[in-house]
């Protein structure tokens, strides 16, 4: 890996990545390989996680096409220098940001979704004009293989690398000096990414799991609400990190919603889930034990709870009288398990909200915008989404992103490429006009101080006017 | 309890009250602050004295009026800042509300410098108390007077358990930065910006870090020279050499090396004199161990101009460097002190080849009248800011991010920036549970049918730019076509009677 950093380290030298048309052709290459070997993703998914077409063409493959037609798009304007509000005594000069590489990038991507989690960052990266060194996960191997075979073929070879390699080569991989990594997974993985980057200051992006919320309110259509949160739980059987986690509601509503989260899931997936087409399996063994481990030692099964290890399915789950200090409500799931723990007021999910962890994402369900505004106000998370989930995260117009423990930085549309540039402040002062400058050079005096501060109370209240200027 | 641990779960009680949410109490907070600069301006100014040798024109020159200037911007734009930031609509979310809401990180960490010990404490505060958190100031312990001198005024001022100040040295810092924070902002060197972000790992904390390096200054062989050495001469020798983004040494060709040390001969005296020892705007080292560690940097030096020094006083004078070979010790760490090197160069690009064999500096330094070499410059260097034609300047733009690149530092600040930079943008999706018709195509069982119209629904953008002028035109021309059947019917109506 040391040599193809070094390559990547000559062809960042080499500036052709500085070229609008150089990167431009590359997010076009990469659309075409997506496009022009679609079948081979849905397989790969399949193998990988018995993704059914349908999710991975709509959560993988989309996802990724329209990040990269979006920064297609924009590119141009993107990369022109942004003009800013000048001072008083700038007024004569040019002030303006560039965005610039940061040079080569190191992006770590999970299993999960293995397809967007590692395209998505690398569309943002190489707008921005950077070499980028991929890290797909070794847990989705036939995608990681999958990419490691494509994107050579579509992608400039000197800039652009595939590795390959498991939680050894990854501590390997970290002793060497990148310009940002950008890191999808676990808090665990990602505090020693972060260690490592402190090592040598380099900037991080974390987009870590973590549990996310989900309030069903009393006012509240339950059947519609069941059916949103039972389709971003069980989607992808379950292995998301925007998924609502757990449920919070109150007793009356639990009863409603485990009636309408049945005949969803009858309806979604028929009355032998394992074998409609639509649902997926665990990605492997270790992830089976660990979501059957946390069902048996939580709660009362409601829905569901058959098991096969040979397939590494697990049906669609969902677990009634959870305590707070039950397994499932203690760690990730990460699997078809959605516990609902009962709470008696909004304000008592909003405590128990507020005692755990910042969440990547929060949902509230409720038709009454008084209890959205108040569980947002009172709350923190990367996103908020209300009367629905995972979209959010999904959106090429918003920014997606932890903050406290789920995370730090943000990517998806032109967040992508801010991210992945480094925006370099510009002025260009003119050397004539010596008469103005005059007033802070040395030996000091009063009358310069005096004139000085006028000068900087001017600029304060004639704000627009050196704006026009 | 330590002292440390309890200013910071007074700092997080203090947050968690939500009482620095309302834009009321934040300006409140800012003002105080205006105030704490207008009216203890004295001690300020005393207290700088004593740490740095500072004269009162140079406290509100280097230190107060950028402060003051931020705040106002703060007070001004506050509303706007924390206002939601809507994100425009795709048909998918064609009837919802989709924005970007700023909110308040948490508690933040602030370390200070000594250089600027009053600024650089004050700067950050000002982002941290407008994004609406809580902060906990740690000024630093070498900058003395100062430091005691925030202990003491700021509780006065702004609510002292929400903005505590700690003081105190490694021992305090390093059980500070055990405590839990929700942003971590450091100004100060590189050795200790790694300590400080290998610190923030436990809790997985964002950190800032302005750090320093070697900030180059090329000068173009066709110049006005007296300008630009006036300019370089103010960049660096002000405060004593002691700013982060001073130009640290100088590129030129050898032919105009004897000439940038007359014109820097001629500014110095301008602006100290004969003796700047004597002048009252000349500064000091701010201890006999950086002293010593800057004098050490010139043995075996060519010294053009300056040289002397008095340990006692903590004095060096202006002082520059002939012919420095670029791989001694001088041009090795960042000076941080009254010495200039000049390196010669051959040509503008063994410049950029030279500043691209370093690492990426807090500040470029370019001096020419020729654009397209300034534009090189610009495209092949990189840095955290370059200025031509000038030093320092940036830094007073608010509306500029200033901060580091690669070893220089992570993240920016100033203004707009160090709102953003303490707050967390958080994406908001509010969607109605009506027309769940259209979520329909989502769930399973799914069928290529379905997977077609939902794949329309993603991909649709509302307004692109096409669709629009499409959409602009067809009702202008249906509102001509509107007008003119107006005029048809009167015309016809008029010669009917």
């Amino acid at each position: 890996c040391t040599e193809l950093l070094s390559k990547s380290r000559e062809a960042l030298t080499s500036g052709r990545t500085l070229r609008e048309e150089f990167r431009l052709s590359q997010l076009e290459a990469l659309l075409r390989m997506l496009v022009e070997n679609e079948d081979e993703f849905v397989d790969a998914l399949h193998k990988d996680l018995h993704k059914p077409r349908f999710e991975t063409v709509l959560s993988e493959l989309i996802l990724v096409k329209n990040e990269a037609l979006f920064a297609i798009n924009n590119l141009k304007k993107w990369m022109e220098p942004e003009h800013v509000a000048r001072s008083l005594v700038t007024s004569l000069d040019e002030c303006f940001v560039v965005s610039e590489p940061l040079g080569v990038v190191l992006i770590i991507g999970s299993w999960s979704s293995p397809v967007q989690l590692n395209l998505v960052p690398l569309v943002g990266a190489v707008a921005a004009g950077n070499c980028v060194i991929l890290k797909p996960s070794e847990i989705s191997s036939h995608t990681a293989e999958l990419l490691q075979r494509l994107i050579p073929s579509y992608l400039d070879t000197e800039c652009y690398h595939v590795i390959s390699g498991g939680p050894s080569d990854l501590t390997d991989l970290l002793e060497l000096k990148f310009d940002h990594i950008f890191y999808t997974g676990s808090r665990a993985t990602g505090q020693q990414v972060m260690q490592a980057a402190a090592r040598s200051l380099t900037p991080v992006t974390l987009v870590l799991g973590g549990r996310n919320p989900c309030y069903v309110d009393r006012e509240c259509d339950v059947a519609i609400a069941a059916q949103r949160i039972a389709w971003a739980r069980f989607h992808n059987a379950g292995q998301s990190d925007v998924a609502p986690d757990f449920v919070l509601c109150h007793t009356e509503v639990q009863a409603r919603l485990v009636l309408a989260l049945r005949s969803c899931l009858l309806q979604f997936y028929g009355p032998e889930p394992r074998h409609s087409t639509s649902f997926g399996r665990l990605v492997n063994a270790e992830l089976f034990t660990h979501v059957r481990d946390l069902l048996l030692a939580s709660g009362k099964v409601a829905i569901g709870g058959q098991m096969d290890e040979a397939e590494k399915y697990i049906a669609p789950t969902v677990l009634t009288e959870v305590l707070e200090t039950d397994p499932a409500m203690q760690q990730e799931i990460r699997g078809p398990v959605l516990p609902i723990m009962t709470v008696s007021s909004a304000d008592e999910a909003i405590n128990y909200i507020r005692r755990k962890e910042k969440p990547l994402c929060l949902y509230v369900f409720s038709s009454d915008r008084k209890v959205i505004s108040h569980m947002m106000t009172c709350t923190s998370s990367g996103s908020f989404c209300s009367n629905d989930s995972v979209l959010q995260s999904m959106m090429v117009l918003l920014p997606f992103g932890g903050v406290g423990a789920s995370g730090m930085g943000s990517y998806h549309g032109r967040c992508s490429f801010n991210t992945f540039s480094h925006k370099k402040s510009c002025v260009l002062r003119n050397t004539r006009v010596e008469c103005v400058t005059y007033l802070r050079y040395p030996p000091y005096e009063d009358r310069s101080l005096s004139l000085m501060m006028w000068a900087n109370s001017l600029s304060r209240r004639s704000q627009a006017w050196c704006e026009i200027l | 309890m330590s002292m440390e641990k309890q200013a910071v779960e007074r700092a997080r009680t203090a947050f968690l009250t939500g009482r620095a949410r309302p834009l009321e109490f934040r300006a409140r907070q800012l003002k105080a602050l205006q105030r704490m600069i207008t009216e203890q301006e004295h001690d300020i100014a005393a207290a700088l004295k004593r740490d740095l040798n500072r004269n009162e024109f140079q406290t509100p020159l280097f230190e107060l009026v950028s402060l003051e200037s931020e705040i106002q911007l703060a007070l001004e734009k506050l509303p706007e800042w924390t206002a939601p930031r809507p994100a425009e609509k795709t048909l998918l979310t064609i009837s919802d509300e989709v924005y970007i809401q700023p909110e308040p990180l948490g508690v933040v960490l602030i370390i200070g410098a000594w250089n600027y010990p009053f600024a650089l404490v004050i700067q950050p505060l000002i982002g941290a108390i407008a994004a609406g958190n809580a902060a906990v100031i740690k000024p630093s312990e070498v900058s003395e007077h100062t430091a005691r001198l925030l202990e003491d005024l700021l509780p006065q001022y702004i609510d002292r358990d929400m903005y505590p100040v700690v003081n105190g040295g490694v021992p305090e810092t390093q059980e500070l930065l055990q405590q839990r924070f929700d942003h971590v902002f450091y100004t100060g060197n590189g050795a200790v910006g790694k300590l400080v972000m290998g610190a923030a790992v436990h809790h997985l904390t964002p950190v800032t870090l302005e750090l320093g390096g070697k900030s180059p200054c090329y000068i173009d062989k066709d110049c006005d020279l007296s300008v630009v050495c006036r300019r370089i001469t103010w960049g660096k020798f002000v405060n004593c050499g002691q700013t982060c983004i001073a130009p640290d040494y100088v590129l030129c060709e050898q032919s105009i090396q004897g000439r940038v040390v007359e014109g820097i001969r001629h500014t110095l005296l301008e602006f100290y004199g004969d003796d700047p020892k004597t002048s009252p705007d000349y500064g000091r080292m701010i201890n006999k161990r950086h002293f010593k560690r800057v004098m050490d940097l010139l043995e075996g030096e060519t010294v053009a101009l300056g040289g002397e020094s008095d340990e006692a006083d903590c004095y060096i004078a202006p002082t520059v460097l002939l012919d420095v070979p670029p791989h001694s010790r001088v041009m090795q760490e960042e000076i941080f002190g009254p010495v200039l090197p000049l390196v010669s160069v051959g040509s503008v690009d063994e410049a950029i080849r030279f500043i691209n064999q370093r690492e990426k500096p807090l500040a470029l330094y370019v001096f020419s009248y020729d654009k397209k070499l300034i534009k090189r410059m610009i495209s092949e260097t990189s840095s955290g800011g370059v200025i031509a034609n000038d030093t320092l300047l940036h830094y007073s733009v608010g509306s500029l991010p200033f901060g580091g690149v690669g070893k220089s530092g992570i993240g920016s600040y100033h203004g707009k920036h160090s709102f953003e930079r303490m707050s967390h943008q958080r994406a908001c999706l509010i969607r109605s549970l009506s027309r769940e018709g259209m979520n329909k195509v989502r769930y399973p069982p799914q069928e290529a049918s379905k997977l077609r119209v939902a794949k329309y629904f993603m991909q649709k953008r509302l307004w692109t730019g096409g669709l629009c002028w499409v959409t602009l035109a067809v009702l202008a021309a249906l509102l001509v076509l509107a007008l003119l059947i107006t005029l048809l019917a009167l015309i016809l109506k008029g010669s009917e009677q």
